[in-house]
């Protein structure tokens, strides 16, 4: 499994793909993509079986950027790939992976709650878990309440 | 009235929730109904939200472990569990083998809790009242035999990176051997009372069909993926703790029905009670908490991820780690979040009433899923 989604990853021609050592990380596979090859990299995911487990953001603000994380796992044997995108902080904008899988739908209405990520094409980016007239996000690391 | 398009002269909305007795706390489902029946559901989360994930940002590694607790309360030693195991990995921590037989001991018997608690409120819904008083006489035997080593009866903080906070003792073991034999005797009641129950069985068999591509679509773990038949359990799929030298079976169901989710979870109840059994009888001695688990955890750069089985699926913790003694980002993965998620496609054109014995099947715990 792993050999196999490892080799149609890299032919999406990633940013940066590696093997951690499960043992030490609790995932397999790590693969850098730009905003544009979510997308591509749900698709080719989801064609060989593989489930979303989850969708996070981490504020990078040193870098003045924000990453997107998305994990995937497989249901039949053991397969965490993580894939993640980094984006400008003035203009936080990742494609939606809702067509392909309709439960990106909430996990990215959270991530857009805590992280103001706009996640183009989505269908209904409302507050998730913030309340319905939120216009702050929680996780930014300079969030001031 | 975002996404309620189909609004015609025959439709009409009706709000289910946030303070129905149907939904377990506070949940709230915009549903358009064509009389009795379901045109669209749009569940509407937050209502208790705590940003748990922020907190996490703003204490030690240790300060946030009563947190981990008041997630799932139902279900609160895999958090415990999940949290743990994470930071062990992000930090190195070795744990003690006689530790790792307590945690799965007293995790397996909150499972057991967990899901009596699940089958007392789920026929509760269905309009059965009685079995929830049986639920809870035995359910109580495990708070008990759980306060005694944990100090608290829901909102567990038992576990520590390196180990557990205390030793069991014998009258643990031996409560809890009584608690085995007991429900053993106990069990074929509940099949006789509930499972086979007619009335019972026409509200669930057929009803609230989960594909196994609605699964993997949506991401839903547990009980739910196992009643539609497909075998993943964390506990054996990316084993953790001790569980690969435990002898006990994944229960799958075939149907995809609520009938089959319900099967899984009473099946789980009698392997986790093997479980404890096999922990009890070959409990090793030794220390329960890591001589060298350090006081200050300060995990190198770089993220971690650790999942665990709760009680209504995969649990996973993502650290994001800055090299200090504070988490730079910690993402809790709660299982019923993507169970819920599903619930709005699985429920168009049903009847409401069914729908409401789908949501039941489910398990819902809202604080996990709010966080």
């Amino acid at each position: 499994m792993l050999d196999t989604i490892k080799a149609k990853l890299a032919a999406l021609s990633p940013e940066n793909i590696s093997e951690p050592v499960y043992k030490e990380k609790g995932f397999v596979l790590d693969v850098q993509v730009a905003p544009e090859g979510v997308v591509a990299a749900a698709e080719t995911l989801s064609a060989e079986g593989f489930f979303l487990e989850a969708i996070t953001g981490v504020d990078w603000i040193d870098d003045n950027q924000l990453e997107a994380v998305y994990d995937y796992n497989h249901m039949a044997s053991f397969c965490r790939v993580v894939v993640r995108t980094r984006c400008d902080r003035a203009t936080p904008e990742v494609p939606t992976i809702s067509e392909v899988y309709p439960g990106a739908d909430w996990h990215e209405r959270e991530t857009h709650d805590f992280f103001g990520i706009k996640f183009l094409g989505h269908p209904n980016l409302e507050p998730l878990l913030l309340p319905e007239d939120a216009d702050f996000h929680p996780l930014l690391k300079d969030f001031k309440p | 009235m975002n996404g309620l398009t189909q609004l015609t002269d025959e439709t009409f909305v009706l709000n289910l929730g946030p303070q129905h007795p149907a939904t377990h706390g506070v949940l709230r489902v915009k549903l358009v109904m064509d009389g009795e029946w379901i045109v669209k559901a749009e569940p509407v989360l937050g209502y208790i939200h705590r940003m748990h994930e922020k907190m996490g940002e703003n204490r030690t590694f240790a300060q946030f472990m009563p947190n981990t607790g008041r997630m799932d309360y139902l279900g609160a030693l895999f958090y415990n569990h999940g949290y743990c195991c994470a930071v062990e990995r992000a930090a190195g921590i070795e744990v003690p083998e006689r530790a790792e037989w307590i945690r799965v001991i007293t995790a397996e018997l909150n499972r057991i809790s967990s899901h009596l608690l699940w089958f007392g409120a789920f026929v509760l819904d269905l309009g059965g009242f009685t079995p929830l008083l049986y639920a809870f006489d035995d359910r109580e035997i495990i708070l008990d035999l759980l306060e005694s080593v944990t100090g608290s009866r829901l909102t567990y903080c038992y576990f520590r990176f390196g180990g557990v906070y205390n030793d069991i003792d014998d009258s643990f073991i031996e409560g809890t051997r009584a608690f085995i034999k007991r429900m053993r005797g106990r069990m074929p009641m509940y099949h006789d009372l509930v499972t086979g129950n007619i009335i019972m069985r026409k509200r669930l068999e057929g009803i609230g069909p989960i594909s196994q591509e609605m699964v993997r679509r949506y991401g839903a773990t547990g009980p739910v993926a196992r009643g539609s038949g497909i075998n993943f359990d964390v506990r054996r799929h990316e084993p953790y703790s001790v569980y690969p030298e435990l002898d006990f079976k994944v229960p799958v169901y075939h149907e995809c029905d609520s009938m089959a989710r319900y099967m899984v979870r009473m099946d789980e109840i009698e392997e986790s009670m093997r479980i404890v059994e096999q922990g009890l009888d070959r409990l090793p001695e030794g220390p329960v908490m890591a001589a060298k688990a350090p006081k200050i955890i300060k995990p190198a750069k770089g993220d971690y991820y650790h999942a665990v089985e709760a009680a209504r699926g995969s649990f996973g913790v993502r650290i994001v780690s800055d090299g200090t003694n504070t988490p730079y980002r910690l993402k809790l993965r709660s299982p019923t979040f993507s169970n819920l998620s599903l619930f709005g496609e699985a429920c168009e054109g049903m009847l409401l009433a069914d729908a409401l014995a789908l949501m039941g099947s489910l398990d819902l715990v809202i604080p996990e899923i709010d966080r």
